[in-house]
């Protein structure tokens, strides 16, 4: 199955405030959109267990005029504390680029 | 740009931060644009909480005396006010004074007589403390109700100002007001606002423009011009030779917010979600439909306090042997480490932080698929000490030197050295910050928690205002 990596346009992260992180996946076409969309692999559950956070506190967006999804969740380690090694969160997404994307 | 519109306000942005530059020639042609006013921001808790905590610039002077400079002789040729919020990188009390001590001498070189405005938010824990108290200070998520040993663990804290305290510098006939933590997009909607533009529109088109150039599709190339009106506002490029698209202006609500649409700022909620980005020609945008919701009057607070010292001590290994077995190496290594210290320094493991990241095999400590990753070809070692003091995070780190140097993956094999890039191997990296607050405090007057402090500058000095 491909995964995230083969078929979005561009994934980025970056620090939202100093407890939070924010990743974009911008898909390109409204058709790629739809697949990333709906792929389970991304959703807040998925995402939540992948960074070891809450399913509750991560927040799924559809921008769809921009064909972009973009996952928002608070960092286990706030920007700068001791044992943070991304102090603006600008690696994050990697993690998401073998999602599993139908 | 549309064409002129008799109630619009427009507001020069020349960069996303003041310290980063803006082209002379795009700023030039801004300044041609007839604006009212020139905002720009000059901090963020962007670089992490070191700059709040210990109170300092990370823009160095040279480059924010060069661009208040560029900005201080746009704005008297123009006789409209300029803004510049979160002075100093964290907006404490002494980044404000920092910049009014450069702002003073630029004045005094172009031979400026010019009124200057100075905002301070920085916040006295005590009486912060009496907020807290009478229950005037809340969480925002994912932080914990405030205590009152967290605020007295910050070294700085400081309170983010809404657009109020600038609108009343202005009236006040302020030329140029130097602010203390502003939030990025109250600097920028000011004056927009003090005029009675419509409030959504405002909001939107400060954050649109917060970054400077970001919303542009050249986002190097110097800041942006806003003109708010009471249908909608338009941006467009500083530069002749950049534009602003309805793609990289909406895409701009992205960056660097946990939500797309909302924005909470002092008073208000802006939202996004119905609004539509037209282009006007190849180069500006409008953007119409931003709407917003009243909301009790808070300014959010930024607070950052030492949690011990550090030194590092950065090393190699490429032993083929080691790659291949590098956990149970790295394992191995923290036990003796540990054994050490407590042997010989008398230090318990919960006296001090031992952090060991290997560069090149996971340092980040990323999910998933770190455990099936082929052996590095060669990994960095990160040995980070943290410790009550910096001579015992150091002694610490000078008593591991031999097993970061010499330590074998089995005991029994001949003595590797690695490769160490210092001499001496310890770095001392000074105090460690942390950011303590994430909440928001509720006051009635936007005024309540902001000190002013106005002069006039004449010759170098600075000449009180009655």
């Amino acid at each position: 199955m491909p995964s995230l990596k083969d078929v979005a346009q561009y994934v980025r992260s970056k620090a939202a405030g100093p407890f939070w992180v924010t990743i974009d996946i911008f898909c390109g076409d409204a058709a790629t959109f739809e697949r990333v969309r709906k792929a389970q692999s991304l959703s807040a559950d998925a995402v939540a267990k992948l960074y070891g956070v809450s399913a509750d506190s991560v927040r799924v967006f559809e921008v769809e005029p921009l064909n972009v999804l973009k996952i928002s969740f608070p960092r286990l380690r706030p920007q700068g504390s001791p044992h943070d090694a991304d102090s603006h969160a600008g690696q994050y997404f990697v993690p998401l680029l073998t999602a599993p994307v139908p | 740009m549309s064409p002129s519109r008799p109630d619009a306000c427009r507001v020069l942005v020349p960069s996303g931060v003041l310290g980063s530059g803006c082209p002379q020639a795009a700023f030039d042609r801004g300044l041609t644009l007839d604006p009212h006013v020139i905002a720009v921001d000059a901090g963020s808790t962007d670089s992490g909480p070191y700059y709040l905590g210990a109170g300092v610039s990370k823009m160095t002077r040279k480059a924010v005396k060069r661009d208040l400079r560029q900005l201080m002789v746009g704005r008297a040729k123009l006789g409209i006010p300029l803004l510049i919020g979160s002075c100093g990188t964290s907006g404490t009390d002494a980044g404000v004074d920092w910049m009014a001590e450069i702002c003073t001498e630029i004045a005094a070189e172009e031979s400026q007589s010019v009124k200057v405005a100075l905002l301070y938010s920085e916040q006295d824990p005590e009486r912060l403390a009496t907020y807290l108290a009478k229950g005037a200070i809340s969480p925002l998520a994912p932080a914990g109700p405030l205590t009152a040993e967290t605020l007295k663990a910050c070294d700085h804290i400081v309170g983010l100002m809404g657009f109020e305290p600038f609108a009343a510098a202005i009236e006040d006939g302020a030329d140029i007001v130097l602010a203390g933590r502003t939030t990025d997009t109250a600097v920028l909607a000011a004056v927009p606002l003090m005029r009675g533009l419509p409030v959504g529109p405002s909001w939107h088109a400060g954050k649109t423009a917060e970054c400077g150039g970001l919303c542009t599709t050249k986002s190097r190339n110097g800041g942006v011009m806003l003109s708010i009106d009471a249908g909608g506002f338009d941006v467009e490029p500083l530069a002749a030779d950049n534009s602003c698209t309805p793609r990289s202006v909406s895409a701009h609500m992205l960056y660097e917010n946990s939500d797309p649409y909302e924005l909470r700022e002092p008073g208000v909620m802006l939202n996004a979600r119905d609004a539509v980005y037209t282009a006007i020609d190849e180069r500006s945008v409008r953007v119409t439909g931003s709407s917003h919701v009243a909301m009790p009057y808070t300014l959010k607070l930024e607070g950052s306090g030492a949690v011990g010292y550090r030194t590092m001590v950065f090393s190699a290994i490429s032993d083929p042997k080691i790659m291949a077995e590098l956990d149970r190496f790295l394992g191995r290594l923290r036990d003796r480490l540990a054994a050490g210290i407590r042997s010989v320094l008398g230090y318990e493991p919960d006296e001090y932080d031992f952090d060991i990241r290997a560069y090149g095999a996971n340092a980040l400590g990323q999910p998933g698929e770190s455990t099936v990753r082929p052996a590095p070809l060669e990994v960095g070692l990160m040995a980070l000490v943290t410790a009550p003091t910096q001579d015992m995070a150091t002694e610490i780190a000078k008593f591991s030197n031999p097993m970061l140097l010499h330590f074998p993956l089995n005991p029994d094999d001949p003595m590797p050295s690695f490769a160490f890039p210092f001499s001496p191997a310890e770095v001392e990296l000074g105090r460690l910050y942390e950011f303590k607050l994430q909440h928001i405090v509720s006051i009635s007057d936007p005024l309540e928690l902001v000190r002013t402090s106005t002069f006039t500058t004449h010759q170098g000095e600075r000449l009180a205002v009655a």
